[in-house]
């Protein structure tokens, strides 16, 4: 009962990893660039949601759908200023870009709303939602596990859908495939990009809404780790590809929670980037990644 | 940011002042804010404080707790000498301990005479090698470890070491009996917390208590610690001591309530400002314990004057840090007033007299009674613990 206890959290954490690291693989598959401030935004929109919420009393949902627009119009502008103009620039300038992004979204938080942590209120128990019992109370999962792991699930299929059933998903395809082959065949490059971000920051959105409900604390830091192990589960899974991004995520929860009961607090995280380090020299392009032949 | 810049910028006025009406007896001239009441003595030259802490990043609460503090003592004595006493600057160091060391050279180059800082363990070990190479006086109002102090003999602490917390809070426990089976969360990664749980742990085993359970996070995995409360109510334990600060601890307190899990908590000085978490629901803290020697719900009147002015001031409740740092102030300022430093002393010097000065000297603050340091510059003080009830720290007991 115990480890079933620890499995479930397990793939709650890795459920919000999931979404966050959706939001790393899309970009990258279409963008090409690594997109370090992702985890800030996940950061920025729980701010919103804390102050919407928490603050002016909104209703949950409304808080929720309200940091989604904040974080996408957020993401695109990043993009506009920050990155387009690095489009045709070496990877590694992109690279320090978006370091560098997210170091100023760190402060400008910092200086918006101070540096002591505020504790966030869990907006899946503030939508009336009870913890569920189960084998007479030796189980209990709480709302917020239910709520994510269920909400990663829907995105996930509903991400999977847009993509290759819809015109802009096929030009991200496209895109992620040839940029300069889709410019030829008339896809609009730079408005796929711009929509890749709109819906990696707000899937961030609501992985940050997801993230402080489970984990309360929130503070301009807050985005940072998650980001990390996030983008650790999109290179695990396979980046690139969205299936990946789900099952690295899940998988990296599992471990970590796991490695944390049975083996050491201490140590997991070492577990977890072992664990990555053994699938890479295995298998180089991840769990679920192409493999794309270079022609010389 | 604006606070800087108007430091600065006094800083600036008071530079033109002294060039346009020095005095001829001062060697240091910076005295300018008393040259217009015409009257100058050797006292009047102003002593030169430094500090130094995170003031950004991610320990900035503490550092901007310890720079109001300080700040605000030293506008006290100001105001009420009626001439400057001491002239503060504070440097931000990102609680990082490269920086730190930069911010000290900063510092000596503006000055100082003193250093007040640093604030975090590790930058104050880096610092404190400097001053004792340099023979400045430092005194740090809550870098809390011991090796800290033992650095060198001009290195004082106005804090608590780690291990006498952990030693005080383990004998706290058996006396009164609060609990037969211990689990304790800890931050294995941050020296502070390890420090306490170590003494902890060694006097729990000489005292017979029984040690459960006892997981750890570092500063990287702490966004999620259900995992932990989770074994130490699977131990069975209950009490949970918690030897970390009062951001982890709320999360805790949460996590052990959707768990419905409802042990004794018991945490020591770094829990003052659980409270003060915005958006934490302090009912959760409701029966908490803690080992504190400041609480800002002292109805003494040396913490009562201090909380209102910190609360009219800064527009928030002081913690200990701040209450530390006040201290540090007004602790300099007893041996101004006995006439062992002036002024117009140069650093050394004055490190040398308040070393002697701080050895036999007993001081009473927001944090203490009539304190004393013993030779390696660790204080004593006398532990007070609290719990807190209906969102208010009451005492329950004196060691």
């Amino acid at each position: 009962m115990q480890f079933l206890s620890y499995l479930i959290s397990g793939i709650s954490l890795g459920s919000v990893y999931a979404l966050i690291a959706l939001g790393y693989t899309m970009v990258y598959g279409i963008a090409k660039m690594l997109n370090f401030a992702h985890g800030d935004i996940i950061m920025i929109g729980s701010y919103v949601i804390f102050f919407a919420f928490g603050s002016f009393g909104w209703n949950p949902v409304v808080s929720v759908l309200f940091a989604m627009a904040v974080c996408t119009v957020l993401g695109v502008t990043i993009e506009r200023v920050a990155y387009r103009p690095l489009r045709e620039a070496p990877s590694l300038a992109v690279l320090i870009t978006a370091i560098g992004v997210s170091y100023l979204l760190q402060q400008v938080a910092q200086l918006l709303w101070k540096s002591d942590p505020k504790s966030f209120t869990s907006i899946v128990t503030a939508a009336g939602l009870k913890p569920l019992a189960l084998f007479e109370g030796q189980l209990v999962i709480s709302a917020e596990t239910i709520v994510t792991i269920i909400a990663c699930v829907i995105i996930m299929a509903a991400l999977t859908l847009f993509v290759n059933k819809t015109v802009p998903g096929h030009a991200m395809l496209a895109v992620s495939e040839d940029r300069g082959a889709a410019q030829l065949m008339g896809v609009n490059v730079n408005a796929t990009i711009a929509l890749t971000f709109a819906i990696g920051s707000a899937l961030a959105a609501i992985a940050g809404a997801l993230l402080c409900s489970s984990y309360p604390s929130l503070s301009p830091t807050t985005g940072a780790m998650p980001g990390i192990k996030a983008f650790v589960a999109a290179v695990f899974g396979g980046i690139g590809s969205i299936p990946g991004a789900f099952l690295g995520g899940i998988l990296l929860g599992v471990i970590e929670n796991l490695s944390k009961a049975y083996i050491s607090t201490q140590l997991s995280d070492a577990i977890v980037f072992l664990v990555l380090v053994v699938v890479l020299i295995v298998k180089p392009t991840g769990l679920l990644g192409k493999k794309v032949n270079v022609k010389v | 940011m604006k606070k800087l810049m108007s430091a600065v910028l006094a800083g600036a006025m008071m530079l033109s002042l002294a060039a346009c009406g020095s005095t001829a007896d001062t060697t240091q001239s910076t005295s300018g804010s008393e040259a217009a009441t015409g009257e100058t003595t050797a006292s009047a030259t102003p002593i030169k404080l430094g500090g130094i802490g995170p003031v950004t990043g991610g320990n900035a609460q503490y550092g901007t707790a310890v720079q109001n503090g300080e700040q605000l003592a030293v506008d006290e004595i100001n105001a009420a000498a009626g001439y400057t006493v001491f002239e503060l600057q504070f440097e931000d160091d990102e609680s990082d301990p490269e920086t730190a060391v930069n911010a000290y050279n900063a510092l000596k180059d503006w000055g100082m005479q003193v250093l007040l800082g640093a604030v975090t363990s590790d930058p104050s070990l880096n610092v404190a090698s400097e001053c004792v190479n340099d023979n400045m006086f430092m005194l740090t109002p809550s870098a809390s470890a011991e090796d800290v102090a033992l650095t060198g003999p001009n290195v004082f602490q106005m804090c608590f070491t780690d291990p006498n917390q952990g030693k005080t809070s383990a004998q706290y426990i058996a006396d009164n009996n609060l609990g037969t089976n211990i689990g304790i969360i800890y931050d294995s990664s941050d020296p502070y917390s390890t420090g306490i749980y170590t003494a902890f742990v060694a006097t729990a085993g000489e005292l017979g208590l029984n040690i459960v359970a006892q997981p750890s996070f570092t500063a990287d995995n702490k966004s999620d610690l259900s995992t932990q409360v989770a074994q130490c109510q699977d131990a069975g334990a209950d009490l949970v001591f918690l030897p970390i600060y009062y951001n982890e601890a709320s999360q805790i307190l949460i996590a052990a309530n959707s768990r419905g899990y409802t042990p004794t908590f018991f945490g020591c000085d770094g829990m003052d400002g659980i409270l003060g978490v915005e958006g934490f629901d302090t009912s959760l803290a409701n029966g908490l314990m803690m080992l504190c020697p400041f609480s800002a719900f002292g109805d003494d009147e040396t913490t009562t004057t201090f909380v209102s002015a910190y609360e009219a001031a800064f527009d928030s409740t002081p913690n200990q840090f701040a209450a530390d740092a006040y201290d540090c102030v007004y602790a300099i300022y007893q041996c101004v007033q006995d006439g062992t430093i002036n002024g117009d002393m140069s650093a050394s010097d004055m490190c040398d007299a308040l070393v002697e000065a701080f050895g036999t000297m007993s001081f009473s603050g927001t944090t203490g009674e009539n304190q004393t340091w013993d030779e390696n510059g660790m204080i004593s003080k006398e532990p007070k613990v609290y719990q807190i009830q209906d969102d208010a720290y009451v005492l329950v007991g004196e060691e």
